[in-house]
Protein backbone atom coordinates (compact mmCIF):
# COMPACT_ATOMS: atom_id res chain seq x y z
CA UNK A 1 0.00 0.00 0.00
CA UNK A 2 2.84 2.38 0.84
CA UNK A 3 4.70 0.96 -2.27
CA UNK A 4 1.51 1.96 -4.41
CA UNK A 5 1.18 5.85 -2.81
CA UNK A 6 4.96 6.31 -3.28
CA UNK A 7 4.42 5.08 -6.96
CA UNK A 8 1.41 7.62 -7.47
CA UNK A 9 3.12 10.41 -6.00
CA UNK A 10 6.40 9.97 -7.87
CA UNK A 11 4.25 9.57 -11.02
CA UNK A 12 2.18 12.84 -10.16
CA UNK A 13 5.06 14.61 -9.54
CA UNK A 14 6.62 13.19 -13.10
CA UNK A 15 3.63 14.65 -14.26
CA UNK A 16 3.63 17.89 -12.92
CA UNK A 17 6.95 18.51 -13.76
CA UNK A 18 6.14 17.62 -17.59
CA UNK A 19 3.57 20.11 -17.13
CA UNK A 20 5.72 22.91 -15.76
CA UNK A 21 8.39 22.60 -18.52
CA UNK A 22 5.12 22.51 -21.31
CA UNK A 23 3.51 25.54 -20.03
CA UNK A 24 7.27 27.19 -19.78
CA UNK A 25 8.37 26.42 -23.37
CA UNK A 26 4.69 27.15 -24.61
CA UNK A 27 5.28 31.08 -22.69
CA UNK A 28 8.82 30.78 -24.33
CA UNK A 29 7.16 30.52 -28.10
CA UNK A 30 4.38 32.91 -27.00
CA UNK A 31 6.73 35.53 -25.59
CA UNK A 32 9.52 34.92 -28.81
CA UNK A 33 7.82 38.04 -31.06
CA UNK A 34 8.62 40.60 -28.24
CA UNK A 35 11.69 39.34 -25.74
CA UNK A 36 11.54 42.33 -23.77
CA UNK A 37 10.77 42.62 -20.77
CA UNK A 38 10.17 45.77 -17.95
CA UNK A 39 12.11 45.24 -14.88
CA UNK A 40 9.09 46.65 -12.82
CA UNK A 41 6.39 43.94 -12.94
CA UNK A 42 3.83 46.30 -12.62
CA UNK A 43 4.79 48.21 -15.75
CA UNK A 44 5.38 44.88 -17.34
CA UNK A 45 2.00 44.17 -16.84
CA UNK A 46 0.64 47.05 -17.73
CA UNK A 47 2.88 46.80 -20.94
CA UNK A 48 1.60 43.38 -21.75
CA UNK A 49 -2.26 44.36 -21.33
CA UNK A 50 -1.40 47.68 -23.71
CA UNK A 51 0.17 46.37 -26.62
CA UNK A 52 -2.24 43.48 -27.03
CA UNK A 53 -4.72 46.24 -27.64
CA UNK A 54 -3.13 48.45 -29.89
CA UNK A 55 -3.05 47.34 -33.55
CA UNK A 56 -0.25 47.04 -35.85
CA UNK A 57 -1.18 49.18 -37.97
CA UNK A 58 0.78 47.40 -41.22
CA UNK A 59 -0.88 44.15 -40.79
CA UNK A 60 -4.13 45.17 -39.23
CA UNK A 61 -5.38 41.86 -37.98
CA UNK A 62 -2.66 41.99 -35.30
CA UNK A 63 -1.85 43.39 -32.29
CA UNK A 64 1.54 45.16 -31.73
CA UNK A 65 2.51 42.46 -29.28
CA UNK A 66 1.75 39.80 -31.74
CA UNK A 67 2.87 41.30 -34.56
CA UNK A 68 7.06 40.55 -35.47
CA UNK A 69 7.22 43.41 -38.31
CA UNK A 70 9.47 46.75 -37.41
CA UNK A 71 6.87 49.04 -37.01
CA UNK A 72 5.11 47.32 -34.12
CA UNK A 73 8.67 46.44 -32.55
CA UNK A 74 8.76 50.54 -32.63
CA UNK A 75 5.81 50.81 -31.36
CA UNK A 76 6.51 48.46 -28.51
CA UNK A 77 9.64 51.26 -27.38
CA UNK A 78 7.60 53.60 -27.82
CA UNK A 79 5.08 52.35 -25.21
CA UNK A 80 7.73 50.86 -22.63
CA UNK A 81 9.41 54.82 -22.88
CA UNK A 82 5.92 56.12 -21.98
CA UNK A 83 5.19 53.62 -19.39
CA UNK A 84 8.89 53.83 -17.83
CA UNK A 85 8.24 58.26 -18.00
CA UNK A 86 4.99 57.79 -15.78
CA UNK A 87 2.31 58.16 -17.83
CA UNK A 88 -1.07 56.23 -16.94
CA UNK A 89 -2.81 53.57 -19.47
CA UNK A 90 -5.00 56.22 -21.05
CA UNK A 91 -2.30 58.95 -21.79
CA UNK A 92 -0.72 56.65 -23.67
CA UNK A 93 -3.75 55.39 -25.66
CA UNK A 94 -4.24 58.43 -26.54
CA UNK A 95 -0.64 59.35 -27.60
CA UNK A 96 -1.14 56.68 -29.84
CA UNK A 97 -4.24 57.90 -30.93
CA UNK A 98 -3.13 61.33 -31.45
CA UNK A 99 -1.06 59.69 -34.59
CA UNK A 100 -2.83 56.92 -35.38
CA UNK A 101 -6.26 57.44 -35.32
CA UNK A 102 -9.13 55.19 -33.29
CA UNK A 103 -8.14 52.66 -35.86
CA UNK A 104 -5.31 51.84 -33.63
CA UNK A 105 -7.55 50.90 -30.90
CA UNK A 106 -8.78 47.51 -30.74
CA UNK A 107 -11.16 48.53 -28.44
CA UNK A 108 -13.22 51.12 -29.49
CA UNK A 109 -13.77 54.46 -27.99
CA UNK A 110 -17.02 55.90 -26.49
CA UNK A 111 -18.21 58.81 -28.45
CA UNK A 112 -21.30 59.91 -29.86
CA UNK A 113 -19.90 58.30 -33.25
CA UNK A 114 -19.53 54.72 -31.12
CA UNK A 115 -22.55 54.82 -29.08
CA UNK A 116 -25.06 52.58 -31.04
CA UNK A 117 -21.70 49.98 -31.18
CA UNK A 118 -21.54 49.65 -27.49
CA UNK A 119 -25.29 49.98 -26.50
CA UNK A 120 -26.87 47.61 -29.31
CA UNK A 121 -26.33 44.53 -27.34
CA UNK A 122 -28.35 46.33 -24.54
CA UNK A 123 -30.94 47.47 -26.26
CA UNK A 124 -31.06 44.19 -28.51
CA UNK A 125 -31.19 41.88 -25.33
CA UNK A 126 -34.37 44.08 -23.45
CA UNK A 127 -36.03 43.79 -27.13
CA UNK A 128 -35.38 39.93 -26.55
CA UNK A 129 -36.76 39.85 -23.67
CA UNK A 130 -39.88 41.60 -24.21
CA UNK A 131 -40.46 39.23 -27.12
CA UNK A 132 -39.88 36.30 -24.75
CA UNK A 133 -42.07 37.50 -22.39
CA UNK A 134 -44.71 38.06 -24.61
CA UNK A 135 -44.68 34.79 -26.01
CA UNK A 136 -44.53 32.58 -22.73
CA UNK A 137 -47.21 34.81 -21.57
CA UNK A 138 -49.27 34.18 -24.79
CA UNK A 139 -48.64 30.36 -24.68
CA UNK A 140 -49.44 30.70 -20.68
CA UNK A 141 -52.79 32.07 -21.61
CA UNK A 142 -53.71 29.79 -24.20
CA UNK A 143 -52.42 26.82 -22.00
CA UNK A 144 -54.71 28.35 -19.48
CA UNK A 145 -58.00 28.61 -21.55
CA UNK A 146 -57.52 24.89 -23.08
CA UNK A 147 -57.02 26.37 -26.19
CA UNK A 148 -56.94 23.27 -28.67
CA UNK A 149 -56.15 26.13 -31.66
CA UNK A 150 -52.68 25.58 -31.08
CA UNK A 151 -52.18 24.60 -34.27
CA UNK A 152 -49.36 27.26 -35.82
CA UNK A 153 -52.49 28.75 -38.42
CA UNK A 154 -53.32 32.58 -37.87
CA UNK A 155 -56.14 33.35 -35.63
CA UNK B 1 -49.69 38.61 -42.65
CA UNK B 2 -49.47 40.16 -39.02
CA UNK B 3 -47.39 37.64 -37.39
CA UNK B 4 -44.86 38.26 -40.22
CA UNK B 5 -44.87 41.72 -40.09
CA UNK B 6 -42.57 41.82 -36.95
CA UNK B 7 -39.71 39.25 -38.86
CA UNK B 8 -39.57 40.59 -41.78
CA UNK B 9 -39.16 44.51 -40.55
CA UNK B 10 -36.79 42.97 -38.44
CA UNK B 11 -34.87 41.78 -41.03
CA UNK B 12 -35.36 45.03 -43.07
CA UNK B 13 -33.11 47.06 -40.38
CA UNK B 14 -30.99 44.67 -40.14
CA UNK B 15 -30.40 44.67 -44.02
CA UNK B 16 -30.11 48.80 -43.89
CA UNK B 17 -28.07 48.51 -40.81
CA UNK B 18 -25.60 46.02 -42.91
CA UNK B 19 -25.59 47.92 -45.52
CA UNK B 20 -24.96 50.76 -44.20
CA UNK B 21 -21.99 49.22 -42.25
CA UNK B 22 -20.41 47.77 -45.54
CA UNK B 23 -20.70 51.07 -47.18
CA UNK B 24 -19.68 53.39 -44.70
CA UNK B 25 -16.17 50.40 -43.94
CA UNK B 26 -13.21 52.22 -44.08
CA UNK B 27 -11.01 50.99 -46.85
CA UNK B 28 -8.60 48.90 -44.68
CA UNK B 29 -5.74 49.10 -47.26
CA UNK B 30 -6.09 53.72 -46.79
CA UNK B 31 -6.52 54.48 -43.74
CA UNK B 32 -7.01 58.38 -43.12
CA UNK B 33 -4.47 60.15 -41.25
CA UNK B 34 -5.54 61.20 -37.86
CA UNK B 35 -3.16 64.02 -38.33
CA UNK B 36 -4.90 65.51 -41.27
CA UNK B 37 -5.93 69.29 -41.15
CA UNK B 38 -3.73 69.20 -37.65
CA UNK B 39 -0.17 71.42 -37.51
CA UNK B 40 2.64 69.03 -38.74
CA UNK B 41 4.51 67.54 -36.18
CA UNK B 42 8.00 69.23 -36.00
CA UNK B 43 11.63 67.06 -35.70
CA UNK B 44 15.15 68.16 -36.12
CA UNK B 45 17.23 65.32 -37.58
CA UNK B 46 20.59 64.71 -39.05
CA UNK B 47 20.11 65.52 -42.91
CA UNK B 48 22.72 63.56 -46.21
CA UNK B 49 24.85 65.58 -46.96
CA UNK B 50 25.23 68.38 -44.45
CA UNK B 51 26.75 68.77 -41.05
CA UNK B 52 23.60 71.03 -39.97
CA UNK B 53 20.51 68.87 -38.65
CA UNK B 54 17.18 69.36 -40.75
CA UNK B 55 14.55 71.38 -38.66
CA UNK B 56 11.42 70.73 -40.35
CA UNK B 57 10.52 74.50 -38.99
CA UNK B 58 12.62 75.69 -41.95
CA UNK B 59 9.99 75.25 -44.44
CA UNK B 60 7.64 77.31 -42.64
CA UNK B 61 5.73 79.66 -45.07
CA UNK B 62 6.14 77.61 -47.98
CA UNK B 63 3.84 74.68 -49.28
CA UNK B 64 6.18 71.26 -49.35
CA UNK B 65 5.68 67.36 -50.41
CA UNK B 66 7.34 65.21 -47.31
CA UNK B 67 7.56 61.64 -48.51
CA UNK B 68 8.60 58.84 -46.54
CA UNK B 69 10.90 56.43 -48.00
CA UNK B 70 13.76 53.55 -47.83
CA UNK B 71 16.34 51.52 -49.61
CA UNK B 72 14.02 48.45 -48.45
CA UNK B 73 11.12 49.57 -49.69
CA UNK B 74 10.52 48.23 -53.24
CA UNK B 75 7.31 50.80 -53.98
CA UNK B 76 9.11 53.51 -53.40
CA UNK B 77 11.15 52.47 -56.28
CA UNK B 78 8.43 52.27 -58.19
CA UNK B 79 7.53 56.16 -57.53
CA UNK B 80 10.76 57.56 -57.41
CA UNK B 81 10.52 58.72 -61.10
CA UNK B 82 7.04 60.64 -60.58
CA UNK B 83 9.23 62.01 -57.10
CA UNK B 84 12.19 63.68 -59.98
CA UNK B 85 9.27 64.84 -62.24
CA UNK B 86 7.32 66.61 -59.34
CA UNK B 87 10.85 68.04 -58.53
CA UNK B 88 11.52 68.77 -61.89
CA UNK B 89 8.19 71.00 -62.21
CA UNK B 90 9.44 73.28 -59.39
CA UNK B 91 6.22 73.61 -58.14
CA UNK B 92 6.97 72.39 -54.44
CA UNK B 93 9.76 71.59 -52.21
CA UNK B 94 10.19 67.42 -51.77
CA UNK B 95 11.25 66.91 -47.91
CA UNK B 96 12.79 62.70 -48.46
CA UNK B 97 12.60 61.45 -44.71
CA UNK B 98 14.91 58.28 -45.30
CA UNK B 99 12.65 55.93 -42.82
CA UNK B 100 15.24 53.44 -40.95
CA UNK B 101 17.28 52.95 -43.60
CA UNK B 102 21.49 52.72 -43.51
CA UNK B 103 23.01 56.40 -44.75
CA UNK B 104 25.21 54.53 -47.17
CA UNK B 105 22.30 53.38 -49.01
CA UNK B 106 20.12 55.70 -49.08
CA UNK B 107 23.48 57.93 -50.32
CA UNK B 108 23.63 54.96 -53.17
CA UNK B 109 20.35 55.37 -53.96
CA UNK B 110 20.17 58.67 -54.59
CA UNK B 111 23.38 58.61 -56.91
CA UNK B 112 22.04 55.64 -58.82
CA UNK B 113 18.42 56.90 -59.31
CA UNK B 114 18.87 60.88 -58.92
CA UNK B 115 17.82 63.06 -56.24
CA UNK B 116 14.10 64.62 -56.03
CA UNK B 117 14.67 65.96 -52.51
CA UNK B 118 15.66 69.44 -51.20
CA UNK B 119 16.40 67.42 -48.26
CA UNK B 120 17.06 64.22 -46.80
CA UNK B 121 16.25 63.87 -43.12
CA UNK B 122 17.35 60.37 -41.49
CA UNK B 123 15.06 59.08 -39.08
CA UNK B 124 17.14 56.37 -38.04
CA UNK B 125 15.52 54.83 -35.31
CA UNK B 126 11.67 55.29 -36.45
CA UNK B 127 10.39 58.18 -33.96
CA UNK B 128 9.39 60.88 -36.36
CA UNK B 129 7.60 58.84 -38.54
CA UNK B 130 5.65 57.56 -35.66
CA UNK B 131 4.69 61.06 -35.02
CA UNK B 132 3.37 61.48 -38.31
CA UNK B 133 1.28 58.48 -37.63
CA UNK B 134 3.11 56.30 -40.88
CA UNK B 135 2.86 52.79 -40.79
CA UNK B 136 5.04 51.93 -44.45
CA UNK B 137 6.82 53.45 -47.02
CA UNK B 138 6.52 55.05 -49.44
CA UNK B 139 3.40 57.86 -47.70
CA UNK B 140 3.66 61.16 -48.68
CA UNK B 141 2.66 64.29 -47.13
CA UNK B 142 1.47 67.32 -48.19
CA UNK B 143 1.77 70.45 -46.08
CA UNK B 144 1.11 74.27 -46.65
CA UNK B 145 2.70 77.41 -45.74
CA UNK B 146 1.53 77.53 -42.51
CA UNK B 147 2.70 74.12 -41.40
CA UNK B 148 -0.67 72.14 -41.36
CA UNK B 149 -1.01 68.57 -43.28
CA UNK B 150 -3.55 69.08 -45.99
CA UNK B 151 -3.15 65.75 -47.60
CA UNK B 152 -2.11 62.37 -46.96
CA UNK B 153 -0.99 59.64 -49.94
CA UNK B 154 -0.36 56.40 -49.05
CA UNK B 155 1.46 54.14 -51.66
CA UNK B 156 3.38 55.07 -54.54
CA UNK B 157 2.98 58.56 -56.15
CA UNK B 158 1.42 58.56 -59.27
CA UNK B 159 0.64 61.11 -62.11
CA UNK B 160 -3.36 60.77 -61.33
CA UNK B 161 -2.78 61.53 -57.34
CA UNK B 162 -0.05 64.39 -58.23
CA UNK B 163 -2.78 66.15 -61.17
CA UNK B 164 -5.89 65.18 -58.67
CA UNK B 165 -4.54 65.44 -55.09
CA UNK B 166 -1.65 67.87 -54.74
CA UNK B 167 -2.09 70.09 -58.04
CA UNK B 168 -5.55 70.76 -57.35
CA UNK B 169 -4.81 71.27 -53.61
CA UNK B 170 -2.38 74.07 -54.47
CA UNK B 171 -2.45 77.51 -54.70
CA UNK B 172 -2.03 79.11 -58.24
CA UNK B 173 1.47 79.15 -58.84
CA UNK B 174 1.70 83.24 -58.00
CA UNK B 175 0.63 82.87 -55.03
CA UNK B 176 2.98 80.29 -53.68
CA UNK B 177 5.31 83.65 -54.14
CA UNK B 178 5.41 86.11 -51.21
CA UNK B 179 2.82 88.13 -51.87
CA UNK B 180 3.47 91.36 -53.70
CA UNK B 181 3.04 94.64 -52.21
CA UNK B 182 -0.34 96.10 -52.70
CA UNK B 183 -0.23 99.23 -55.24
CA UNK B 184 -1.08 102.22 -53.17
Amino acid sequence: MKALCQGNLAARALRAWLLALALVLAAGVASAVDPVELDDPVLQARYRELSHELRCMQCQNQSIADSPVGLAGDLRREVRELLVAGKSDDEIRSWMRERYGDFILFRPVFAARTAWLWLAPAVLLIIGLGVAVRVVRQRASIAANGSEDDDGSPA
Amino acid sequence: MNRFLVPMAAFALLVVVLAIGIDRAPQKSVIESALLGKAAPEFVLPQLGSEAPFDSRSMRGRWYLLNVWGTWCAECRAEHEMLLEISRSKRLPVVGLNWKDEDGLATQWLQDLGNPYEHVPLDREGRTAIDWGVYGAPETFLIDADGKIVYKHVGAMTPEVWQRQILARLPPPSATLPAPEPAS
